[in-house]
């Protein structure tokens, strides 16, 4: 899945606040000072609590401009900063295009972004971004592997397209070259990531399936949809593609003109033969699709599949022998940032990782960066359920309280190893977008 | 100081004057400069090329995308136009009381007070493989598999855009039938013109202006739209808006800005095709 209108979680929504307009009368840096010496006056006073860090306590009352995608722009997160940190997080949700390009042409409009690792690749080198420096930060240690050497395990391969740890370093403070191995400096820090496939209503398809090929089935004809946004439905079609056999591909997430345009090819003879019902955009639109039984087999992202099954209609997240296409986010700081709001981003970023917010996302069927520390944070069962691939023992619960799945449920796809270990490509940005860009609108208007 | 004095009308247009300028000149001006610049995946390169405007007047999809965009407005523009016509004719002629004629108008604006996505979206549930539509047509045996083109489809579209539209027409057409002398009907009646010949020959001429202002409405609205086309083909289908759009959502915009520039130059010949045929000004 993507970071794209995400608007599954009502809290979500309801996190899309604007950032507020600059204070009257005191400029942004005075207001800051002011702040510091507040805090400094506040130190030691020992008011947070429930908390077994203790977070610094200058940066109280500073306020922090987030924006980026639904999914982990959730207004629990902000509260619970605020009460741990003190800090203000300001959340604007927006869909992942209006992210990238906020990114490039806005830079003083943010002060934190919360961006996805393909969106990274094309935005970092713009500039308006600034490396951090891992030795400032305390969980650094904790990130999974996948995000520092690309391997989740020492055996693991890495997958194609633009693995996280690949734009993950840059050379240098200054620097916006990606660099080859981890260096110091890290260009986002990951939140969240998932490993995607296509969804199924178990009682309409009437047949196991097991392989992307199996969407171009002519059982399914006018049955089908995969999503249209450029970047991310050409890696679901590469799959599709790959698994028919049709084409071969060296590398799915940077296809050669030649790759390009086989696949189109593919979707486009598949489009005139009336194999897709529709293609969407939205996440809502993905629920409806299959809620309403006009499709039977999609590209999906997993709480879409929480999102049908909630509302009592069977919908399985299919895991397929291919493998997953996977993708990730992380936050950023934006070049701007100095002083005691640099300060506090830092600060933020390190109790981002700490494992409240991991517990937090891990209940919504993501992965959180730092797995060791979320396990603090979460029961047993919990632990079992979502990155264990254990039959839940009791009532698995959404973090707003909803009860999501019974006694006896066992995740589709299974542990948090078996399904990152099995991811075939990650979402990315190739060399040729401009030509596949051009290629896909092609396929829409055929 | 003395021009102005001699020639306050100067004076006069003045705010106008800068309105346009600074929201619909200024941005036409930087959207045809951004049209001939160079583009990556994540900036916008300051040139002078011609590569944007190569490519979509030479792609096949700008063709078919143009096609679909025409066949879009006309379609829409004849049904509308048909619908907008009656509705006006019998809100106008037909209802003497002009409170019940106010009464009518109104409700017929009256779907219009939700948004215009909210009004598309609510044919989904409607058409839909599982929609009323179907399973009603299902339950009194009248098909016995549901029809998939209700909906993710071009007739899905142009419902979508009669729905929108057709207040755009009824309201200057109502307008300019308001403004008939009735006396000019009675006449052509007793010179002994049927009812149909009344309409052609005496109505239709008469309310030219309110045909065109609506035609202008249907079809501008039409040509630009992406939104209604994407929601109701299900993606199927890609209007010249649709692509306009794509481009912008990744950050292509000087390969939008040539698309939007090429889509008004087109709106704009249209127009002037269509004031070819009826003078607004001398009408109102």
């Amino acid at each position: 899945m993507s970071f794209d209108d995400k608007k599954d979680l009502k809290d979500t929504l309801s996190a899309s606040t604007e950032p507020k307009e600059e204070r009257s009368g005191l400029s942004r840096r005075g207001f800051i000072k002011a702040a510091g010496v507040a805090g400094g006056a506040a130190l030691g006073s020992g008011a947070i609590t429930g908390f077994p860090m203790i977070w610094a306590q200058n940066i109280k009352d500073i306020t922090l401009r987030q924006f980026g995608t639904g999914v982990s722009n959730l207004n629990a997160i902000s509260q619970k900063a605020k009460e741990d940190l003190g800090i203000n997080l300001e959340l604007t949700a927006l869909d992942s295009d209006a992210v990238a390009q906020r990114v490039v042409t806005q830079p003083r409009s943010f002060d934190i972004a919360d961006i996805e690792y393909w969106i990274c690749k094309k935005t970092f080198p713009a500039g308006t971004m600034q490396p951090m420096d891992t030795s400032r930060l305390k969980n650094f240690d904790k990130i999974s592997q996948l995000f520092i050497t690309g391997k989740l395990n020492d055996d693991s391969e890495i997958a194609q397209g633009t693995a996280p740890h690949t734009v993950g370093f840059v050379e240098g403070k200054e620097s916006v070259q990606f660099a080859s191995e981890p260096t110091n400096w890290m260009t986002l820090i990951p939140t969240i990531y998932n490993a995607d496939t296509l969804g199924i209503r178990p009682d309409l398809v009437g047949r196991p399936i097991t392989n992307w090929r199996d969407i171009m089935d002519p059982a399914f004809k006018g049955k089908t949809s995969i999503l249209n946004i450029p970047s991310i439905g050409i890696m679901d079609a590469a799959m599709i593609c790959e698994s028919m056999g049709e084409i071969q591909y060296a590398n799915k997430g940077n296809m050669t003109r030649e790759e390009i345009d086989a696949t189109i090819e593919i979707l486009k003879a598949a489009k005139s033969e009336g194999q897709f019902r529709a293609f969407w955009k939205s996440f809502d639109e993905s629920v409806n699709l299959m809620s309403s039984g006009e499709v039977v087999i999609q590209s999906m992202w997993s709480p879409a599949v929480a999102a049908v099954r909630a509302k009592g209609i069977e919908c399985k997240y299919q895991p397929l022998e291919e493998g997953y296409r996977a993708w990730g986010g992380g936050i950023g700081l934006a070049k701007h940032l100095s002083g005691l709001e640099l300060d506090a981003a830092y600060e933020y970023i390190d109790w981002y990782l700490s494992g409240w917010v991991g517990a937090y996302l891990n209940r919504q069927g993501y992965y959180s960066a730092a797995p060791s520390t979320s396990k603090e944070h979460m029961s047993a069962d919990e632990w079992g359920y979502w990155i264990e691939g254990k039959p839940a023992q009791g009532d698995i619960l959404s973090p707003d309280g909803k009860v999501m799945e019974t006694a006896g449920a066992v995740r589709d796809g299974g542990s948090y190893w078996d399904r990152m270990g099995a991811v075939a490509c990650w979402n990315s940005v190739m060399d040729e977008n401009k030509y596949m860009v051009r290629k896909w609108n092609e396929f829409i208007a055929s | 100081m003395r021009f102005l004095t001699a020639n306050p009308s100067y004076l006069q247009v003045t705010p106008l004057a800068l309105v346009i300028l600074l929201f619909l000149l200024f941005p036409v001006v930087t959207i045809v400069i951004v049209s001939f610049w160079d583009y990556n995946a994540y900036q916008l390169l300051p040139d002078f090329i011609f590569e944007n405007y190569e490519f979509l007047l030479t792609s096949s999809v700008t063709l078919s995308a143009y096609l679909k965009t025409f066949f879009f407005a006309i379609t829409s523009w004849l049904i509308t136009l048909t619908l907008g016509f009656t509705v006006a004719y019998y809100l106008a002629f037909y209802i003497r009381s002009p409170l019940l004629q106010s009464v009518l108008f109104v409700l017929c604006t009256v779907p219009f007070l939700t948004s215009n996505i909210i009004r598309m979206i609510s044919w989904i549930p409607l058409l839909g493989r599982n929609g009323l539509v179907n399973s009603t047509l299902q339950e009194i045996n009248l098909i016995d598999a549901p029809i998939e083109w209700l909906l993710y489809s071009d007739f899905a579209v142009i419902l979508a855009f009669v729905h929108l539209y057709t207040l755009f027409m009824v309201v200057p057409i109502f307008n300019s039938m308001m403004r008939i002398d009735r006396n000019l009907i009675e006449a052509s009646i007793d010179a002994g013109a049927s009812a149909f010949q009344t309409i052609f020959q005496v109505v239709v001429p008469l309310c030219k202006s309110g045909i065109a202002i609506g035609s202008i409405f249907v079809v501008t609205l039409v040509m630009g739209d992406f939104i209604t086309v994407s929601l109701m083909s299900g993606g199927l289908s890609a209007s010249v808006g649709v692509l306009i759009r794509n481009e912008i959502s990744l950050l292509q915009y000087p390969a939008a800005a040539a698309g939007a520039v090429v889509l008004l130059i087109t709106v704009l010949i249209m127009l002037s095709i269509m004031f070819r045929f009826i003078n607004i000004k001398k009408e109102l």
